[in-house]
């Protein structure tokens, strides 16, 4: 109980409102009060309580016991502990959403900065303040797209991530949209050949391509299909579910994408089982006023001085009801704060080092695992920090994961569930937490799976 | 006045080179990819850590929040976040554990999923939950997924195209309703401040998919006629939906499903103590009746026979995921661990006091502003400004920027739009007779200065870094992002 009220207190203010006793208060129609105790463990002392939970946190030794080389979506990265630090402090963490901006200037202005850094990391002109995460940006995105063009078809990547598509087709149900796919190409980026064919009758709101894809391929369009969408009025989409590559890779805007989203959980936010994340939507000045959620913008007080507000808020749900633009309301305002501190921490420097390492380690993870006999990259386009990797067919990835959890490592994502064609690789993941040790270790440690293997068909 | 100056923005200082180093030297991305698919340019500004950390510390000081003061934001539960929960969502085995982690090597993580799922299913009477959507409106639109997966599975699919939302409703419940191609009816309240009864039955009919509902309304007054209404919908062949943002004043008192609701969601980030950090992130658990638990989300947390915990995706009715991974999982520790820190009867006397907090502040204003609904309200109430607007011109916008002024955050204003120049008072149960005796008083002198001297008020706020804001110019002008100068 977190009430400062004293037994003295209550009786007062009781007194007070005229009421006999709390339950009086609060009383409702009889046929509809509750007249058991709730079914909710007795409360715990916070000295009992924090050991119960750890003993909860202790039970999750894949975080603490393991060498992991998953990623997917969800990446772990450093942050300097500065971040958090000034992430959570109270006057941060314990904010509402700025609505009476003269006492909000401070978060005001932060995620004003993350606006501007994602406009410089993606090339577009403005950006909102932020959406769940990266799937359902995709699926808000695609949303903008359909009210641009009247369009209610989409096609999409199938090298998007499967769970954004899986989302995006769970609010194209609700909005009877059709969501069509493109194939993989054999290099592992997508098979753009029928493009032009597809585009030809303007059925599509948007294409949508995520780079680097969940292969970890780049996976950016030419200057041919560029053309192709600006003739058919199709509006490219770009998703990045790992916004570190933004530091090293060629920006949404300059392939042409009108409208860019995805995830930052890469910048400073921790993997946390999955969220909460942060996603983005990033686009070009003509959709400012089909662009979801919050935008905080620049404008001067009454004395003549900068000030920062929320803005354009005729878009939205509590404004315009059933004719806003999305629904959303509660944001991922924190992670954003998150994200915003980790870049300023960073500057381009770090980013660039960070970018740059995780390519490194991810070649050396490449050259070390496929150096191992009957290991082999699947495709051969260039990746960013991940990449698919073929296991010998003397063997299974499901005996190649066990194998490597014997000896703490979790060697990667399985993709028979989302590619059958793919029943024999892995997805690998290295940044630049993951070490040259650990990458030689793992190389060894298969290197010793296939020779068991190999020992145990003869025996 | 306080020290007003203008923060600069981190683009407009630091100095090429100046960023503290974190890691070793990068490597020449070229080495590893072609120049074609690199960027050219990488326009970053770099500070130093002290300068980022002085940066951050002074935008910190320039933001109100809980920590700082009172803050009764009328439906948005602003009640204090116990700092155990932080702890408790920061361990490694939480805070580092990758969503793909392997199931047997994730149990703790997944059973404290599970253990929400039980503990919400129980608080609130709904047969199961999921923890999926990340905030209330992301809860809204899976439950009316649910509906319109419910309704096509029993061939009424087309039929069923229209949603009721009394005009109390949160600006999310028609936006939902939109997002997945629902007409809106809006539904006039009555004198009484609830659903009129009457006249929600002459809209029912056999186009009703679902009528969205809180209970008690965002007026603060529990729809005494539920019962009622929750049969009439189901007798015209329509699903009820609970809106959970007011739920911080049923606990232990009053279960949705009891009251026949087969669809809610919930904000962890109101009722369960998760801070709200600025705008988010939240969490949007949805909770249903039986006859809906095969369309819930997924995953599902679930427990097996042998007491193993996993998360079920295997799911052929369910309307699909609604994001990237399976929960707002950090805030699923807090939110057990807040229950866990008050149990069963903590949660009940929770809610009690959140009323009596309420009525308290009501009884007082009273004396000095309209309160339209003169009777014992739950864990907010409005009041209104429109008698002083006329005697005075000053409105309740003004009232809230006085506010500010005095160390306050302003109430909810102008919302719901029922009620004219509308202020929407919730206090919490966090908060001290000595607080609210102290906001109480701010007000009434506000009100006594608005009659005396009205300019004083509509000249508010004058005690914050920055004054009242040129909205327009901030609309019709978008400056949304700093811009290089050339």
């Amino acid at each position: 109980m977190y009430s400062p009220h004293t037994e003295g207190d209550i009786k007062a203010m009781l007194a007070a409102v005229g009421a006999p006793s709390l339950e009086e208060l609060i009383r409702v129609p009889d046929a509809v009060a509750l007249k058991v105790p709730l079914d909710v463990p007795p409360a715990l002392p916070e000295a009992d309580l924090a050991r119960k939970i750890a003993e909860y946190a202790a039970r999750n030794t894949a975080a603490t016991e393991y060498t992991s080389f998953l990623g997917a979506g969800a990446y772990r990265h450093y942050c300097p502990p500065v971040v958090m630090a000034l992430a959570m402090r109270g006057e941060f963490l314990t904010a509402y959403t700025p609505y009476q901006a003269e006492v909000s200037q401070g978060y005001l202005q932060a995620i004003y900065e993350w606006q501007t850094y994602m406009c410089l990391l993606t090339g577009l002109d403005l950006a909102n303040a932020s959406v769940y995460d990266g799937a359902t940006a995709l699926a808000e995105g695609a949303i903008m797209a359909v009210n641009a063009t009247g369009r209610s078809a989409l096609l999409v990547s199938s090298a998007i991530h499967p769970n954004y598509r899986d989302v995006l087709r769970t609010y194209a149900r609700g909005l009877d949209l059709d969501v069509d796919e493109l194939p993989v190409a054999p290099d592992g980026t997508t098979d753009l050949s029928t493009l032009e064919a597809r585009l030809a009758d303007k059925r599509y709101a948007a294409v949508a391509l995520q780079s680097p894809n969940f292969f970890g391929c780049v996976d950016t369009p030419h200057a041919r299909e560029q053309e192709m969408f600006a003739s058919t009025g199709t509006i490219p989409i770009a998703v990045v579910a790992e916004a570190l590559s933004l530091a090293a890779l060629v920006p949404p805007a300059a392939w042409g994408a009108q409208i860019a989203v995805g995830e930052a959980q890469s910048f400073g936010n921790p993997l946390n089982f999955g969220g909460p994340y942060v996603g983005f939507i990033a686009c070009t000045k003509e959709h400012i006023r089909r662009i979801p959620g919050r935008l905080v913008g620049r404008s001067v007080d009454n004395r003549g001085n900068p000030a920062y507000v929320l803005t354009l808020q005729a878009r939205e749900q509590h404004i315009r009801r059933e004719k806003a633009t999305s629904n959303i309301c509660t944001n991922q305002a924190h992670c954003a704060l998150v994200a915003t501190i980790y870049l300023a921490a960073l500057g381009e420097t770090g980013l660039r080092r960070a970018a740059g390492l995780n390519l490194r380690q991810v070649n050396r993870l490449a050259e070390r695992v496929c150096a191992v006999p009957g290991f082999s990259r699947a495709f051969a386009a260039p990746v960013f920090n991940e990449l698919v990797v073929r296991v010998p067919s003397s063997t299974t990835t499901e005996r190649v994961l066990a194998a490597l959890r014997e000896r703490k490592i979790l060697g990667g994502l399985e993709l028979a569930g989302w590619y059958p064609n793919l029943s024999d690789c892995l997805l690998m993941t290295a940044t630049e937490t993951t070490t040259d040790g650990q990458i030689d270790a793992f190389a060894a440690a298969l290197g010793e799976i296939v020779r068991e293997t190999k020992a145990a068909a003869r025996a | 006045m306080p020290n007003a100056a203008p923060i600069p923005l981190v683009f407009e200082t630091g100095k090429r080179g100046r960023a503290t180093v974190y890691f070793g030297d990068g490597h020449a991305l070229d080495e590893f990819l072609p120049k074609s698919a690199l960027r050219e340019s990488l326009p970053l500004p770099e500070n130093s850590e002290l300068d980022v950390v002085r940066h951050f510390t002074r935008l910190a000081q320039r933001t109100f929040s809980i920590d700082t003061g009172f803050y009764p934001l009328g439906s948005c539960t602003m009640k204090y976040n116990p700092r155990i929960n932080e702890a408790m969502a920061a361990q490694p085995g939480f805070r580092d554990l990758h969503p793909f982690a392997p199931t047997d090597l994730a149990q703790g993580a997944i059973a404290t999923m599970y253990e929400l799922e039980r503990a919400l299913s129980a608080v609130f009477g709904m047969a199961q939950f999921s923890l999926n959507p990340a905030a209330g409106a992301h809860g809204e639109l899976a439950a009316l997924l649910i509906a319109k997966a419910y309704f096509r599975k029993k061939g009424e699919g087309a039929q069923r195209s229209t949603v009721i939302v009394p005009d109390t409703a949160h600006g999310t419940n028609p936006a939902s309703a939109a997002m997945v191609g629902y007409k809106v009816v809006s539904l006039k309240s009555d004198a009484r401040g609830r659903v009129d009864v009457a006249e929600l039955k002459t809209a029912l009919g056999s186009d009703t998919a679902v009528c969205m509902m809180t209970n008690p309304n965002t007026l603060g007054l529990f729809e005494d006629h539920i019962l009622e209404i929750t049969e009439a919908v189901h007798a015209a062949g329509g699903l009820m939906y609970y809106d959970g943002a007011n739920a911080n004043a049923l606990m232990g008192n009053s279960r949705p499903g009891d009251m026949g609701f087969d669809l809610m969601h919930l904000n962890l980030h109101k009722t369960f103590s998760i801070p709200h950090g600025g705008g988010g992130a939240g969490a949007g658990p949805i909770g249903v009746a039986e006859r809906f638990v095969d369309f819930l989300p997924t995953p599902v947390a679930v427990r097996d026979r042998d007491g193993k915990f996993s998360l079920d995706f295997e799911r052929p009715e369910s309307i699909g995921p609604m994001r990237s991974f399976w929960s707002n999982f950090a805030h699923v520790v807090r939110a057990l661990t807040y229950i866990y820190a008050n149990g069963g009867e903590g949660l009940t006397k929770i809610s009690q006091l959140a009323v009596l907090n309420a009525n308290y502040i009501r009884v007082a204003v009273k004396e000095f502003l309209e309160t339209p609904y003169d009777e014992p309200c739950r864990h907010e109430f409005v009041a209104s400004a429109q008698a002083l607007k006329r005697e005075t011109g000053v409105r309740a916008l003004d009232i809230a920027k006085a506010l500010l002024d005095r160390g306050y955050h302003a109430p909810t204003i102008y919302f719901p739009l029922v009620v004219p120049e509308c202020i929407m008072i919730e206090p919490t149960e966090t908060e001290s007779k000595e607080t609210l005796d102290g906001f109480i008083n701010a007000l009434r002198e506000i009100m006594a200065t608005a009659k005396s001297d009205p300019q004083k008020i509509k000249d508010a706020p004058v005690n914050t870094v920055v004054g009242r804001i040129d909205e327009t110019r901030a609309a019709r002008q978008p400056d949304l992002r700093w811009q290089p100068s050339l």
